[in-house]
């Protein structure tokens, strides 16, 4: 059996001949967007929440990064944080709303409070819960209408998804992150490619990453089709979970432990596709276009589209238009407007130390913006602590508060029409950081590297100038 | 919303793109409404209206040409992906659609559409191509759907395509998941003890 197998089978309440299976929900997080349509759904029927503690809230897709203790000033978007508030204290559910210090971005707050735990089934009204497939846990986003159906009965009805196993064996090199894996996998596979299926990740590449960098590696599962991704968990793992403030204590501790360690594909397992990739050869990524699939090394060229079937063309080409990108050129040296560094992608603790690290002594590029939005008030509150505020203030970069910000072009946070953004979040859809905006996807050095210079640059570059820097002193 | 979908023949909407996302389809700036209601005006909005203005159709988009008109949208391949909003499916049908042929959907779009009774149709590569070049060049060509025997029919070619048993059942008679799972409560609740 593989991973994804043993956890599916035992969350089956029963299976329609023909049909999907009742699969049990272990853990739901809800958030403003998506979820006021269901609990008037509930309202309707005269239904109640069946299971209230098993849902958890936020507040992240649509509120303000900055000045977050005064009313959200556009009436829509306050109106719709507090029917959240309002609907959560009629049905008695946990919210971390603005102002509570375990607020965020809800695919980052599970993990940080120890609530996503390995073998669990989590779902969310969002499709970016493919992250917490990192625990070993079987996560995927779904529709309002879902959302109605896991707060009335705690279960859903699915399909089982086919699996496919990607693989990634060897060493990263220098400046090379959990990001670029992930981008360099969908690029060679498209936005498209893992549609249908269930992904486990594998190999001495993903074993020896952070949690956080898993997690960064399974969110973005979904851009590539697949309803989620999965990693089994392993010393990594239980460390990163002991001691938060939901994570088992004592007995059940040494219990749940025990059947964490049971949750790994059993040897010679098949899976329906599988995909083998040397980490060696990925090198730091960026993409060029308008789907997480349109992604090229830093170094390489932009393509011509030849490439893709003759059909296919006219939709590439439409996109090299609208980001007003050339063929054949290099996509090094591309100027930019604004660097946007968090999302539930990257906006983790080791996201920032990682940025903070490399700009420390270092400023901005005057042409360019940059903002840093830390995914919760607890990565803020230890960014603090840690003096990384000092260094990104020296460096020119703003450091705002919590919230999805620039990910989606929803909340005040937006990039103007035409303007580049170099960015850590996971779409560069048309307009998804705001309308005409421009997005390019990349690592948090890759961003960072670029907010320096002003244009796409090759990050392994500046270490080479840091490190002759330090022979020659 | 209208529930039910049996058979139906209309004419149809091609929008040759593929990779469709569900910001195109809807962008998140028009997801803080806290009803069901109402989205269709903004559907396709950004691709439908220059600088996002109403009073400045964009040439060329195929929402805006007169002579395209009907109940189906005819997409390319890997239509609906990206965000899970639901907001997307019910933009499609407040706008008057009541379903979308496309070589496949992302699979989240594709529960939020049958949750509304919007029916996605996936066709061969082949036969979407055939329909796209149909309609581009006669708008008045007709679109025959049949859910019982899951069969589309276009200028006289035909196609099977597939839905799984329990759904089809209900789009035919009007049922939803929800009212399935409540008629499960004791199940739901013996699974818990274990």
């Amino acid at each position: 059996m593989t991973l994804f197998d043993k956890i599916w089978e035992k969350h089956i309440v029963r299976e329609i001949p023909e049909g999907p299976a009742v699969l049990y929900i272990d853990r739901h997080f809800i958030h403003e967007v998506t979820s006021p349509q269901a609990f008037s759904g509930l309202e309707k029927r005269g239904l109640p929440v069946f299971r209230p503690s098993q849902t958890i809230a936020t507040a992240d897709h649509n509120v303000p990064t900055l000045n977050q203790h005064l009313p959200i000033k556009e009436e829509m978007s306050r109106l719709q944080v507090a029917q959240l508030v309002e609907n959560c204290q009629k049905y008695g559910i946990d919210l971390y709303g603005l102002g509570h210090r375990f607020q965020g971005i809800v695919h980052v707050i599970g993990p940080e409070l120890g609530i996503t735990q390995p073998g669990q089934t989590i779902v969310c009204g969002d499709s970016h819960t493919s992250t917490h497939g990192a625990f070993g846990a079987i996560a995927f986003g779904i529709g309002t209408s879902e959302v109605e159906m896991v707060l009335a009965t705690q279960c859903l009805l699915q399909s089982k998804p086919k699996q496919m196993r990607i693989h990634v064996d060897g060493e990263l090199g220098r400046g090379v992150s959990a990001k670029d894996i992930i981008l360099h996998i969908i690029a060679q596979i498209s936005a498209a490619g893992a549609t249908g299926y269930f992904v486990e990740y594998t190999g001495s590449a993903i074993r020896s990453l952070s949690m956080e960098a898993r997690m960064t590696i399974c969110n973005m599962s979904i851009e590539m089709g697949a309803r989620g991704g999965l990693i089994a968990p392993d010393e990594t793992t239980f460390e990163y979970i002991k001691g938060k403030p939901f994570a088992p204590q004592g007995a059940d501790w040494d219990k749940k432990l025990a059947d964490w360690k049971l949750l790994f594909s059993d040897p010679y397992t098949d899976f329906d596709h599988e995909l083998y990739i040397n980490a060696a050869d990925i090198e730091p990524m960026i993409t060029y276009g308008t789907n997480p699939g349109m992604g090229i090394p830093v170094v390489g060229k932009i393509p011509n589209g030849q490439h893709l079937p003759e059909n296919e063309r006219a939709s590439f080409q439409k996109a090299l238009e609208y980001m007003g990108l050339q063929a054949g050129t290099n996509i090094q040296g591309q100027q930019i407007d604004y660097v946007f560094i968090g999302s539930c992608t990257n906006a983790r603790i080791e996201d920032l130390r990682e940025v903070a690290a490399f700009v420390r002594g270092k400023h901005k590029s005057p042409n360019v913006e940059v903002w840093i939005v830390p995914g919760s008030k607890q990565v803020e509150a230890q960014a603090i602590a840690e003096g990384l505020d000092k260094v990104f203030e020296s460096a020119g970069f703003q450091l705002r508060q919590p919230g999805c910000s620039a990910c989606l072009g929803m909340n005040e946070d937006k990039i103007p029409a035409g303007k580049y953004c170099v960015s850590t979040s996971n779409r560069n859809f048309e307009g998804r950081q705001g309308m005409g905006a421009r997005t390019l996807l990349a690592s948090p050095l890759t961003a960072a590297a670029a907010a320096v210079t002003g244009v796409v640059t090759d990050v392994r570059e500046m270490f080479l100038s840091v490190d002759e820097g330090y022979e020659k002193s | 919303m209208s529930k039910k979908i049996k058979s139906f023949s209309t004419t149809a909407v091609p929008l040759d793109a593929e990779n469709v996302d569900t910001d195109q389809i809807i962008p998140a700036r028009f997801l803080k409404a806290t009803s069901r209601e109402g989205f269709g005006k903004n559907l396709f909005r950004d691709w439908r209206f220059q600088d996002g203005d109403e009073a400045k159709p964009k040439p060329g988009f195929v929402l805006n040409e007169p002579a395209f008109q009907g109940k189906v949208l005819v997409a390319g391949k890997n239509f609906g992906c990206g965000s899970s909003r639901e907001h997307a499916a019910w933009a499609l049908k407040d706008y008057g659609f009541d379903a979308v042929v496309s070589s496949f959907f992302a699979d989240i779009f594709k529960n939020n559409a049958l949750n509304n009774f919007l029916l996605p149709v996936q066709v061969s590569d082949g036969f979407l191509q055939k329909t796209m070049s149909a309609v581009q060049e006669n708008p008045a060509t007709k679109i025959a759907i049949d859910l019982e025997n899951q069969t589309i029919t276009v200028a006289g070619a035909s196609e099977h395509f597939d839905i799984n048993a329990y759904k089809k059942t209900c789009l035919l008679n009007g049922y939803d998941d929800l009212d399935y799972l409540l008629s499960i409560r004791e199940d739901i609740e013996k699974f818990e003890k274990g």
